[in-house]
């Protein structure tokens, strides 16, 4: 399995606080890791640093076959080189339709230019629809996203994410807040993404992470404390004393 | 020989008129031989012909010089008609007058008045009797007066001051005085000696000194004129052509002194051609093609060569020309080596002055800082603590001002208003910003655009309202006295005391504010309110509280900042639109959220601003043009200013 | 209404489009009513003077449509626009009075014995306009003002060169909200400050003046000249509307208000937002310097004082009383206030006595409009337009969490992961 994106030695500090110290991770296409640790572990700016939010004041990200450094890419470069990011709290353009946001992340040409060419085509449209379908929205797909329910806005949130057609998926709580029924409709969206895809669950809910059944990262003050199975790393000594505390 | 013939003449004169009325007059005293001696060129009183004779009275050594020359001076001598000896005379009445002895002054009796005559000295003349007198006003033994005689050599100096200051210097019984005395020789002798070797030495002994007084003594010595010859004169610095000197004007230069044949530029050429229109006509070229300058340039070379017209001096003519002489500049204040020791001396000078200047300009970009801070403290606290921006801040300021004059109006003692007028200020601008912080902003939160374009409302209606109650015109808001006049450091150094009161204003308000936000608990829970506004809800902080008192603190702040400004500029309605941007800049460029960053951002805006004013002194608008694009270069390498906020409370 | 996914797409842009439809219709009926009413070729009953009152507002109408691009659907409020409109008057300014002055000094020069040459042409039309500030040479700035076309030119280029490089600068280092606002309106002083001066090149706070008058038409009447610039600006009004509403229709109005709302999830979406942000604040400046320059023919004059920032200021306020994010809100928002403020501080109005005070308008115009602008950011935050809502019954979305929209305003950045 070839690695896709290749994260070593980071570190970033602000204002003298080590968030991130040291941390190296490494993931492979089509794979799923969920990452966990404590608040303050640094799992958001983890995802900040490959996102290109917050630039490290050490180490390396590399991203894809040909090894391309992200750190010197912008924020929109890099999702346009195929990096999703889901936000832990729900973003979507609320004044806008469920049809219009999912059209706004579908994989085309971003350059203002061909956007003010672009007039939607019958594939386009199928396709949003495909999507409003996968994500349970589809009866949905004309209101303004801003009068749907915070698991649905969840959802609106990883369809853009999908329809954005992502190689590497970062989502960041995707569970919270929701209902049992809506966990489970969650989990199987994101499992069935990482078929064909790398994906990165960044979350609280040990149950939910069970669920996932994937490899697991766990941090703690900025670096990697423990990786492998789930029971591999709940056993650890390291992670129960963090976890629990002393 | 001469003199013997002269007394005995005299004697004789005064067996002959002993029984005139002036008969008690001495006819042969050193003074009366001395006046005598010049007599016709004192009764004649012509500025040409009259320095000879004051000068023989200046340095005669007589003890009646002094006097004689004093009453000259105050058109009190007269002369007999007949006989031409010299007399005090006072004016008494029925036509007479009152003659007194030129040597020591006693009276003599009185005579008709028409058979003497006044002497009326003009004032050429005075000015004259007026330099030549100092020198015994040196002497004088009322130090008042001497101290009188220096500042008059010091105003107006002249070669024969220098002899009788040297000579003054030693018998000076006053300290202080004598040091003036001595300095003063120095000058004199860098202007007046006359061995090249002594003015030099005067110079260098200088070194070190800054005062405009040698700068004025050392200028005239390093004057020079642009002149040309054949090939360069020695000791004369050549100047280039093209490099220090246009060749117009250099060749403007060679047509005044007759060297060439004036050029003939187009208005000439115009005036030629006009004056030879034959008909339609110019030398058989229609008038009505000449409408390039090549044409018309072509039909004067026709018309120069019947001869018509001088030749016409091209720009290849002004370049040969040019090109046989040498330009130079010619010392003309000085002997080369006193001008060379003098221009030395003045690079010195003006190295060490550029100095000095860069310390006043430093103090000047420091008060302008002050004011800054003072202005921008204001808004720093509501954009940085609340994040609200306030556009009617500056109108904030201005209330303060009204404020100060109005107090000012019913308070005539200017001390006693001002004290009053600041915590009045103060009071006024709380309370308009407690009732604009409750009635608008606390419903636009979390909405900075909104809050701009309706703080922005107010500010339009704040503006006119003043407008309307006070009038267009600038309203005074005046200084007690003891702010007037400045504390003065040097030549070039000197501060006003109102900047250095403003400057204080700004510590104290610095100190107040950092007392407050640290030292109490009003400021313990503004920072509270600022970093975890719900965190600090729920441990009891009314945020609402917070939110007024601190947008009232900080609208107060505005309000001593405005009676602050007032002083020093006037107070007008649209005074506070004139602080605003550049209260914003501060914000900005110090970084939002920091007194130290406002800190920085004040003096950084004062003191550039005031550069780029030095840089461009003809142009304060430009120089405002200039720092406002500095700003937003500025902004482009620290978008979050000097001091920025990292992290995630950089972003909340 | 922009719901992309909805509409099908050989539609013709019209029926997508309804609100440009009846916005171009009654334009299209009011720019006939004037002409037939007005002198130039009607009854007559419209002074010209009022033509041109209304040809100006209908080119505020139009820089009040650049304003709602750029701040009511991107979410940039820029105090800059008007000097982008000033910039555009000037440049015009200087064709029609170089133009202008060149017939005088040719008329005056032709009585003389020589016939002029180019130099003294030129001189003299220099010694002309400059003379008010002590100048008798062109400065280089004017390189271009004898030619119309390079001049018509400038109206577009150096406002959109303007905003371009401002624009780079400010969106690169990733400058929003308040912080650009203050940064355009410092842009803003810096101009208006420059051209204040004397050696700047265009007459200091003389401006440029004179304008009304078409060089080489000193034989048409203003009459009709009203009303040929009062179409120009009807044309110029519904062509620009057309090309915003186009602009907005589309993905890309759905980004660039995604931008307004959002501005880093967009970000994340893959989309520049500065080269977005840059486009808009371009295109609008171009908009409003071809205001700029229809507008200041028909009101003569040209200083430097139009293009202080309190100018911009109030085309903010236009625009917010008009309603934001809906282009005919900007329209109805410019025509309503400035429309309202000739007649206020024209002196029409009548003064109120109030026995102890006569109110009076010239005075007070000012705080009432002040006043009412915050009543309209406090209570209408949708303007004149929300009434439009009211009629029409539009469904507005119950909102969970933060206020977005372009009613809201811009949102404070925020950390969009928390």
């Amino acid at each position: 399995m070839s690695t896709l994106l290749e994260v070593s030695g980071v570190s970033v500090s602000f204002d003298g606080f080590k968030a991130i110290n040291n941390l190296s991770f490494q993931i492979g296409e089509a794979e799923m890791r969920a990452v966990i640790g404590p608040n303050g572990a640094g799992k958001t700016t983890f995802m900040d640093i490959i996102t290109g939010k917050t630039r490290p004041n050490d180490g390396r990200v590399i991203w894809g076959e040909k090894s391309v450094s992200l750190l010197s890419m912008s924020e929109s470069q890099i999702a346009q080189a195929g990096i999703g990011r889901k936000f832990q709290r729900p973003t979507v353009f609320e004044d806008q339709s469920v049809a219009d946001n999912l059209m706004l992340a579908l994989k085309k040409k971003r350059g203002p230019l061909a956007v003010l060419r672009f007039r939607a085509s019958e594939a386009d449209r199928a396709a949003v629809a495909d999507l409003a379908e996968q994500i349970g929205l589809a009866a949905a797909l004309h209101r303004k996203s801003g009068e749907l329910s915070h698991g649905q806005k969840q959802w609106l949130e990883i369809g853009m994410l999908l329809a954005q057609e992502p190689r590497l998926l970062l989502v960041d709580e995707p569970a919270a807040g929701m209902t049992a029924a809506e966990r489970e409709h969650t989990t199987a969206l994101l499992v069935e993404a990482a078929k064909t895809r790398a994906v990165v669950v960044v979350e609280h809910d040990m149950e939910f992470v069970r669920r996932l059944g994937c490899k697991v990262t766990v941090l703690h003050e900025g670096s990697v404390l423990a990786e492998g199975s789930l029971d591999h790393v709940t056993a650890d000594e390291k992670v129960i004393e963090v976890y629990l505390g002393r | 020989m001469l003199l013997l013939l002269r007394r005995l003449v005299a004697c004789l004169f005064v067996c002959v008129s002993l029984a005139l009325p002036a008969s008690a007059q001495q006819s042969d005293t050193p003074i009366q031989l001395l006046l005598q001696q010049f007599g016709p060129e004192i009764q004649k009183s012509s500025r040409k012909s009259i320095g000879p004779a004051i000068d023989a009275l200046a340095n005669s050594g007589l003890p009646d010089a002094q006097v004689v020359l004093e009453r000259w001076q105050a058109k009190d001598m007269w002369f007999e008609k007949e006989t031409g000896l010299f007399v005090f005379g006072a004016k008494a009445d029925g036509g007479a007058l009152t003659l007194f002895d030129v040597a020591g002054g006693l009276e003599i009796g009185t005579a008709p008045r028409k058979s003497y005559k006044q002497l009326k000295p003009n004032s050429g003349i005075r000015g004259m009797i007026a330099s030549a007198l100092v020198q015994f006003q040196l002497n004088d033994p009322d130090p008042v007066t001497r101290q009188r005689a220096l500042t008059a050599i010091e105003r107006d100096a002249e070669a024969t001051h220098l002899a009788a200051l040297r000579a003054s210097i030693d018998v000076e019984t006053d300290a202080a005085l004598k040091a003036r005395k001595a300095r003063l020789e120095r000058l004199l002798t860098i202007r007046f000696a006359e061995e090249d070797a002594e003015r030099i030495a005067a110079i260098e002994g200088f070194s070190g000194d800054l005062s405009v007084d040698l700068r004025a003594a050392l200028n005239p010595l390093v004057q020079t004129r642009l002149d040309v010859a054949q090939s360069l004169p020695e000791g004369a610095m050549p100047v280039d052509v093209g490099e220090g000197l246009s060749p117009d004007a250099a060749y403007a230069l060679l047509t005044a002194q007759n060297l060439a044949p004036p050029r003939t530029d187009p208005d000439m050429l115009r005036a030629a051609l006009i004056e030879n229109i034959d008909g339609d006509q110019i030398a058989g070229i229609q008038v009505a093609t000449l409408d390039t300058d090549d044409a018309r340039a072509a039909v004067y070379a026709t018309l120069a060569q019947s001869g018509a017209v001088p030749p016409l001096v091209t720009d290849e003519d002004v370049a040969t020309t040019l090109e046989r002489f040498v330009f130079f500049e010619a010392f003309v204040g000085a002997p080369v080596p006193v001008a060379l020791a003098a221009q030395t001396a003045l690079k010195d000078i003006e190295a060490k002055l550029a100095m000095s200047q860069t310390v006043d300009l430093a103090l000047d970009g420091l008060s302008l800082a002050s004011i800054y801070f003072l202005a921008a403290i204001g808004l720093a606290i509501t954009f940085g603590v609340m994040g609200v921006i306030n556009m009617a801040h500056g109108e904030f300021i201005m209330m303060g001002a009204y404020t100060g004059y109005v107090v000012q109006l019913f308070v005539p003692d200017y001390t006693l208003s001002i004290l009053l007028a600041i915590p009045l200020a103060f009071a006024v601008t709380f309370a308009a910003g407690v009732v604009m912080e409750r009635l608008v902003i606390r419903w636009l939160y979390h909405r900075p655009l909104e809050t701009l374009l309706a703080t922005f409302g107010v500010s339009i209606a704040l503006q006119q309202l003043a407008k309307n109650i006070f009038g267009t015109q600038a309203r005074p808001l005046t200084a007690p006295g003891w702010l007037d006049g400045s504390l003065v450091i040097n030549d070039v150094i000197a501060i006003s005391y109102i900047r250095i009161a403003i400057f204080v204003l700004a510590l104290i308000f610095l100190a107040l504010f950092l007392f407050v936000m640290n030292r109490t608990r009003l400021g313990l829970e503004v920072r509270a309110a600022t970093q975890n506004p719900r965190m600090a809800a729920s441990m009891g902080i009314n945020p609402d509280r917070i939110n007024m008192l601190t947008f009232g603190f900080g609208s107060g702040i505005a309000g001593i900042a405005g009676v602050a400004i007032g002083l020093y500029a006037k107070v007008t309605s649209e005074m506070g639109a004139d602080y605003i941007v550049q209260s914003f800049m501060t914000v900005v460029v110090g970084g939002v959220g920091n007194i130290w960053g406002t800190l920085l951002g004040a003096t950084l805006v004062g003191t550039l601003q005031k550069g780029i004013e030095w840089l461009n002194p003809s142009n304060t608008l430009a120089a405002q043009t200039y720092m406002i694009l500095f700003i937003i270069l500025f902004i482009q390498f620290r978008p979050r200013g000097i001091i920025a906020l990292k992290g995630r409370a950089a972003e909340a | 209404m922009t719901d992309l996914a909805l509409t099908p797409p050989r539609r013709a842009f019209v029926l997508r489009h309804p609100s440009a439809v009846i916005f171009i219709g009654i334009l299209a009926l009011f720019t006939i009513g004037v002409t037939v009413l007005a002198e130039g070729f009607g009854i007559g009953v419209i002074s010209t003077s009022f033509v041109k009152t209304l040809g100006k507002t209908l080119c505020l109408c139009l820089v009040a449509l650049a304003m709602d691009l750029v701040w009511g659907y991107c979410g940039i409020l820029s105090l800059g626009h008007m000097a982008f409109f000033g910039i555009g008057g000037y440049a015009i300014g200087m064709w029609l009075m170089y133009a202008r002055t060149e017939i005088i000094v040719q008329t005056s020069l032709a009585a003389a014995p020589l016939p002029p040459t180019p130099q003294e042409i030129s001189d003299g039309i220099a010694a002309q306009i400059f003379g008010v500030v002590g100048a008798s040479e062109f400065p280089p700035i004017w390189a271009f003002a004898h030619s119309l076309p390079l001049q018509l030119a400038a109206v577009v280029l150096v406002p959109g060169l303007l905003a371009l490089v401002f624009g780079w600068l400010a969106f690169r280092s990733r400058v929003t909200g308040v912080y650009l606002s203050i940064l355009t309106q410092a842009m803003t002083l810096a101009l208006s400050l420059y051209l204040f001066q004397n050696d700047s090149g265009l007459r200091g706070n003389n401006g440029l003046s004179g304008l009304q008058n078409l060089p080489g038409q000193g034989d048409v009447p203003q009459s009709t000249i009203s009303i040929l610039f009062f179409w120009a600006s009807a044309l110029a009004l519904g062509l620009g509307y057309l090309m915003c509403a186009w602009v907005v229709s589309g993905k890309f109005g759905s980004v660039i208000r995604a931008i307004r709302d959002d501005e880093a999830r967009v970000r994340f979406l893959g989309y520049s937002v500065e080269a977005y942000k840059l486009f808009i604040f371009t295109i609008t400046a171009v908009i409003a310097g071809i205001a700029g320059a229809l507008y200041y023919p028909q009101a003569g004059i040209i200083n430097p004082a139009e293009i202080a920032p309190i100018a911009s200021i109030y085309l903010a306020v236009w625009v917010a009383i008009g309603g934001r994010g809906r282009l005919y809100g900007a329209v109805i928002g410019a025509a309503f206030v400035s429309l309202l403020s000739t007649w206020f501080t024209g002196g029409q109005a009548p003064d109120i006595n109030l026995g102890v005070y006569t109110v009076q308008w010239v005075d007070w115009w000012t705080i009432l409009l002040g006043l009412s602008f915050v009543g309209v950011t406090l209570f209408a935050p949708r303007g004149i337009g929300g009434l439009f809502d009211l009629v029409a019954a539009r469904r507005m979305p119950n909102r969970h969490g933060q206020d977005l929209g372009p009613d809201a305003g811009a949102l404070r950045e925020k950390e969009a992961d928390r």
